[in-house]
């Protein structure tokens, strides 16, 4: 490997890249771009036209949404970030990866984890965290293989031929340790079965934990680490210096301290305390002027080449991306400010803020990359240039499309929600009028993602032609670096990898030693805390828990919450505003993100359960115009009495008041409340009787319990 | 509400570690030069290499 010239052996040295793993991982970026994007456009299909949910269970919109967020941002965009960093990491620090090895098993690794999420969250197998769905058998390999990237990373870092580390580099190194942070404490769990836990948190606790982790989840998974790659590609692209690497730095140590500290700003209105939704309020305004400079800092980095903006597909696709990260920055904030939230949240504003920043900022970002690496990677030129031009338009009114027609979707419905007439009633009662209104506009955003998907389809097919017409069987070629030889500390590349070993060891060190306190620290904060105010709130039966289980395997938090805001139109329309009692027991929490259906917080009680039953099997049969999937399997599939002990005794070890007794007879008192429900079902309706001992019962008797389990001291339980 | 100190305490313990790489940053001079580096990125682009592709775009036209 360092075959050093004669002559100049202490200046000089040929070594040579490792450009397979780059390959690998673009490879795997393309090809599950491609699978996030068509199941993203199911999923929009779903909610234009609910029949395409074809009640099958593992094609309904519950459980095909988080199969959609996963793959998007943690396949496509979690393949292009490996690719990008191996690449250019190698390149700025002038020497191979410390291990290829560990890169292939991080390769192999990731691509597993993503099958294994393709499999299991259609099936159900899901925790019912947003962006947190994979259940623990996936958290733990998911752990393992990151700190196999970090090992790998750190090592490439400490066995490098230059001591400066360019700007990207720290932006690698705040993801790689960030993330490992955010993934072990959001993930801690109980496990029940084999691909079945319950989290250590619950209610707000839960609540914060996963709003920290979920929002630096954009923050050093979608963000840091595709600056690092804007901070390395825009200026190779356009081939001359960032505009100014000294606001580069500013951009980076700002955007470090101020990000971690923004989570709450995703429950403004709720439960949570009023200093805490301040809080994260105040550090994402800050967050405006570092996003911003660093926007700038990226576009000006076109100052005196804006022609390459017509000349260049891959600038076009790098500035717009810039572009849109300032869009996403500036919008992110604004949604932050309460008396915005208390407007957008919930509504499809977020979903269109978000798309901006996945499909304008990412997106277009991956794209840039690809057309930039593809060519030089396979030592050849890009098929077509006109391809690119066209996926770049394509793709662009895709994303226009798609953001313009959320954004009116949003502001209607979340107009309409909030309006109140001269006599203080609401205009408009009833949920449904207000979706209607809006599943026009579904079709607008189908048509936006059937655009972005074109685009991309071009480039695969450019990608294909070019790989394919690349010359064959050229070995690699070496490269000329300053040889480690000039450096005054290295004594032969044996001690540089020991060397390299030390750094590894403080940064696991640092980060075993911190996982390690959070494992210690967690139990008494998340149980003992709570047990003194367990008078008020009493836990869920085995059966309503049984029915919890279901409702979090279905999916129904992505278009229910159980939250209602201390918002006087939220108050009028759902009842009495939710209160931090009333989900202490919750494992997971179930506030929710999104009302594509109405609130389900007050819903116990509302109803009879004969209009749960129908509602659940065929909505339209009670709502005609509803959108809802129907869930007929549910009056099929049979509850799971067995295991109820187990989970029982779980949530008993995790600090909830049930009884020994509770425990071992948590399937017989299942058993007879289902008996109750089935019988009252029965005698309206004698043809009912396949319904006996069905998941439905248990969703019936969950979704009666709502609101109805603490004590009135705590809150007015009445329906409205 | 008591599990914010966890997250407080990581998010601190997140950037005390991210200062003190700052402050070992800036006293092994990473920032002493805010200038070149960002031209220098752009020259690794290898000898053998570059002359190679340039040499193929020359006859390729």
């Amino acid at each position: 490997m360092s075959d050093a010239r004669a002559g100049n052996a202490a200046i000089t040295e040929n070594i040579y890249y490792d450009d397979d793993i780059v390959k690998k991982f673009i490879y795997a970026t393309i090809f599950w771009g491609a699978a996030a994007f068509v199941v993203g456009l199911v999923a929009a299909l779903q909610l234009a036209y609910w029949p395409a949910n074809l009640e099958l269970p593992w094609l309904t919109f519950g459980r095909i949404r988080p199969l959609h967020t996963n793959a998007a941002i943690f396949a496509f965009g979690g393949n292009i970030i490996f690719a990008g960093i191996y690449h250019s990491t190698q390149r700025l620090l002038k020497t191979r990866n410390y291990s290829d090895f560990l890169s292939n098993f991080h390769f192999w690794g990731w691509q597993l984890i993503i099958v294994g999420a393709l499999v299991t969250l259609p099936l159900g197998y899901s925790h019912g965290k947003e962006y947190a769905e994979l259940e623990w058998p996936l958290d733990v390999a998911i752990a393992v293989v990151w700190v196999v990237f970090a090992v790998n990373f750190f090592g490439t870092i400490a066995i490098r031929r230059v001591r400066h580390l360019y700007v990207a580099i720290w932006f690698y190194i705040a993801t790689i340790v960030t993330v490992t942070l955010l993934h072990v404490v959001n993930s801690i769990e109980i496990p029940v079965a084999m691909l079945k836990s319950y989290p250590v948190y619950a209610g707000v606790q839960d609540a914060l934990v996963q709003w920290w982790y979920g929002h630096n989840a954009v923050a050093f998974f979608l963000t840091t680490p595709f600056l690092g790659l804007m901070y390395y590609y825009v200026p190779k692209a356009a081939n001359r210096p960032i505009y100014s690497y000294r606001l580069s730095i500013i951009h980076f140590w700002s955007l470090v301290f101020i990000y971690i500290w923004a989570g709450p700003h995703h429950l403004l209105n709720t439960a949570l305390p009023d200093w805490a939704q301040t809080l994260g309020m105040i550090f994402s305004i800050m967050l405006w002027a570092p996003s911003w400079g660093g926007m700038i800092n990226g576009l000006l980095t076109l100052r005196g080449a804006w022609t390459k903006l017509r000349t260049d597909p891959i600038i076009k696709f790098l500035a717009v991306a810039v572009t849109f990260y300032g869009m996403s920055t500036f919008e992110g904030p604004l949604l932050s400010i309460k008396s915005v939230s208390s407007l957008a949240h919930y509504t499809d504003w977020i979903i269109g803020h978000v798309h901006g920043g996945t499909l304008g900022w990412n997106g277009f970002l991956t794209f840039g990359i690809i057309y930039y690496l593809v060519p030089r990677l396979w030592n050849t030129k890009i098929y077509s240039q006109r391809m690119m031009n066209w996926h770049f338009w394509i793709g662009l009114l895709g994303i226009l499309l798609y953001y313009i027609s959320m954004w009116a979707s949003g502001i209607t419905q979340g107009l309409m929600w909030r309006a109140i007439g001269e006599n203080g009633q609401l205009v408009y009662p009833d949920f449904v009028e207000t979706v209607m209104r809006i599943v026009p506009l579904y079709y607008v955003r189908f048509a936006g993602g059937v655009l972005f998907l074109t685009g991309f389809l071009l480039l695969i097919y450019n990608v294909w032609i070019t790989i394919a017409r690349a010359p064959r069987g050229e070995r690699a070629v070496a490269v000329q670096v300053p040889s480690r030889s000039s450096d005054v500390t290295d004594i032969g590349t044996g001690h540089r990898k020991l060397e390299a070993l030390s750094v590894i060891f403080t940064v696991l060190l640092f980060l075993a030693v911190l996982a390690g306190s959070i494992i210690e620290i967690v139990p008494t904060l998340a149980i003992y805390k709570y047990l003194p105010q367990t008078a008020k709130t009493e836990p869920y039966t085995p059966l309503e828990l049984a029915g919890r289980d279901i409702y979090i395997k279905e999916g129904c938090y992505v278009c229910h919450s159980q939250m209602i805001r201390k918002l006087p139109y939220d108050v009028l329309r759902f009842g009495a505003n939710s209160t931090l009692e009333e989900s202490m027991y919750d494992r997971p929490f179930q506030w929710g993100s999104k009302r594509t259906g109405p609130d389900l917080a007050r819903v116990g009680g509302k109803y009879p359960d004969m209009w749960h039953l129908r509602h659940m099997i065929d909505p339209r049969v009670i709502t005609p115009r509803s959108i809802m999937p129907g869930y007929p399997w549910l009056a099929a599939e049979k509850i799971d009495y067995h295991i109820l002990r187990k989970k029982l005794s779980v949530m008993k070890m995790l600090g909830v008041p049930y009884k020994d007794e509770d425990v071992s007879n948590a399937d017989i008192n299942a058993e007879k409340q289902a008996a109750v429900i089935y019988e009252g079902l029965l005698s309206q309706d004698p043809s009912l009787e396949s319904v006996k001992d069905s998941e439905v019962i248990a969703i019936i008797a969950y979704l009666q319990s709502l609101g109805k389990k603490t004590s009135p001291e705590g809150v007015a339980t009445s329906n409205r | 509400m008591n599990i914010i100190f966890l997250t407080l305490g990581v998010s601190i313990a997140i950037a005390l570690v991210f200062l003190g790489a700052f402050i070992w940053a800036a006293g092994k001079g990473q920032y002493d030069d805010l200038e070149t580096p960002g031209h220098r990125m752009l020259l690794d682009d290898y000898d053998t290499d570059k002359k190679k592709q340039q040499a193929k775009e020359e006859t390729g036209k």
